[in-house]
């Protein structure tokens, strides 16, 4: 679990996080929502260590964040998965490189059993024969797909996704937020994603942060987007016709 | 704008501090030494032999031809030689030609890996990403000095060839001049040059790449800038050592 408290970050004038607290649940897929420029990214990048809060405290199962030695924080990024945007994968390395480089990293595990371990992963994200491709000779969403994989090799207590279906047709969108909805509840993880993907928010949303302008507007999980009266978040979920219609659909029963 | 300077200096300096806190495993490091040896030291040797050959013979034609004085002696080509090519030619100038080969390779390939979030996936992972990238990079360039010795050595030889065989000077009274007055300490200075120029062209580029912000244009600006400050970086450390090495 995240405890995020009061959180406030600043950049010179700009106030991007005004006083956020909430929660992120194990085995939970926790989904970060809201405009361009309301604030996603910073409370993202602060969770991962990138940006230091100003004001405010993250706790990661009770271990306050900034009250941790450098070596300490270290440890704890260990635990951590992150699949960027766009992917972030080695470029130089091929997949399976890309793959076994946290556990070349951070395990004494011979090759042996790092391979069978990437293979394992690989698997998982049903990706079995990119093993030596490099990232520049396969598709977007089989990146995106490399990116979760090595993001899970670690067994990490936490994943982050910013935007893990962005440049994706619906449908390998679809199957991406499956996979990471599989994997949480599989492993048992703290999953936040942050996205902008309303079909995202339908399908996997079991608790939806909703930001506005640097303030948490509104908190719950995908039912209750159906059925609430805040202004903001109806305007923000329903803004294209679709939604409206399943909205309306919905609640019509 | 000079506390703008001073500032990167200052960032420079905590750079270089961060490069040698928290070393990577050292079976990782032992394989991106590796490759950072192939990179930047195996990749520069056909280009530093090109020019060192071709340079070597020029400077011996140009001493030959400015040789009018029947009474000063023709082994002079081949003292003249030596002395440029061992004194500025082979440390100096191939290490600004270098900070325009390696330095723009460091440059474009950190820069791009900082453009792509790849840097960013490195600390997130909690790997210390200026040791994993810049580490491996100055402990390859100590095997710079090796290069800066075959370009001496191909320098003198380019020069032999060009003044032999375009008639200005015999083999003997090359070989001679180039043997006359030989001063050892000359070589050490050469290299405690070589060795500095190496940390500066591991350094810079790597400072300029890693600190980039923006997207594929500003990697290119960032190369741009950092050959720039690199070679600015060279001319000055070769002024001051020279100085302190030999001026006294």
């Amino acid at each position: 679990m995240i405890e995020v408290k009061n959180l406030e970050k600043s950049f010179g004038d700009s106030r991007v996080l005004k006083g956020v607290s909430t929660v992120f649940e194990t085995g939970k897929t926790n989904l970060i929502i809201g405009q361009s420029g309301s604030g996603k990214t910073v409370l993202l990048k602060s969770l991962l260590g990138i940006h230091t809060p100003d004001v405010g405290t993250i706790e990661f199962d009770g271990r306050v964040y900034s009250e941790l030695d450098p070596d300490e924080k270290r440890e704890l990024r260990t635990e951590i998965g992150m699949v960027f945007q766009g992917s972030a994968l080695f470029d130089s390395m091929t997949v399976a490189e890309n793959v076994a480089f946290p556990l070349r990293m951070f395990t004494n595990d011979n090759k042996a059993k790092i391979k069978e371990r990437v293979d394992f992963v690989l698997e998982r994200v049903n990706l079995v024969d990119a093993h030596k491709k490099l990232p520049s000779e396969i598709s977007g969403g089989m990146q995106k797909r490399v990116a979760i994989a090595r993001a899970i090799v670690n067994n990490p207590k936490y994943l982050f996704c910013d935007e893990p279906n962005s440049g994706l047709d619906p449908n390998t969108s679809t199957l991406i937020d499956n996979l990471i909805q599989e994997i949480t509840k599989e492993y048992n993880i703290t999953t936040v994603i942050n996205t902008h993907d309303m079909n995202s928010v339908m399908e996997i949303g079991e608790n939806i942060v909703f930001l506005k302008k640097g303030i948490k507007a509104w908190q719950g999980t995908k039912e209750e987007i159906f059925r609430t009266d805040n202004k903001d978040i109806v305007k923000f979920v329903y803004s294209s016709n679709l939604f409206k219609k399943v909205r309306e659909a919905y609640l019509k029963g | 704008m000079l506390i703008r300077y001073l500032s990167q200096i200052g960032r420079y300096f905590l750079m270089l501090k961060e490069i040698f806190n928290k070393q990577t495993k050292w079976p990782v490091m032992r394989q991106l030494i590796f490759k950072e040896i192939d990179d930047l030291i195996i990749d520069s040797l056909g280009i530093v032999c090109f020019i060192s050959f071709f340079v070597g013979g020029v400077v011996a034609i140009q001493t030959a031809l400015n040789l009018t004085n029947p009474l000063i002696p023709k082994y002079l080509i081949g003292f003249a030689t030596r002395q440029s090519v061992i004194l500025e030619f082979a440390p100096t100038f191939i290490s600004v030609i270098m900070a325009g080969k390696m330095g723009s390779f460091i440059t474009s390939s950190i820069g791009t890996m900082r453009v792509t979030e790849q840097i960013d996936a490195l600390e997130v992972m909690g790997v210390n990403s200026l040791n994993y990238l810049v580490f491996p990079k100055i402990i390859a360039l100590l095997l710079y000095p090796f290069v800066i010795g075959i370009s001496m050595f191909l320098g003198i030889f380019g020069g032999w060839l060009a003044g032999v065989y375009g008639g200005f000077t015999t083999s003997t009274d090359f070989i001679d001049g180039a043997q006359m007055d030989f001063i050892p300490f000359h070589i050490t200075y050469a290299f405690i040059k070589t060795l500095i120029f190496a940390m500066l062209l591991a350094t810079i580029p790597s400072f300029h790449g890693y600190y980039m912000k923006g997207g594929a244009l500003e990697v290119g600006k960032a190369s741009t800038v950092s050959f720039v400050w690199t070679s600015v970086s060279i001319i000055l450390f070769n002024y001051i050592l020279t100085q302190l090495l030999l001026g006294s």
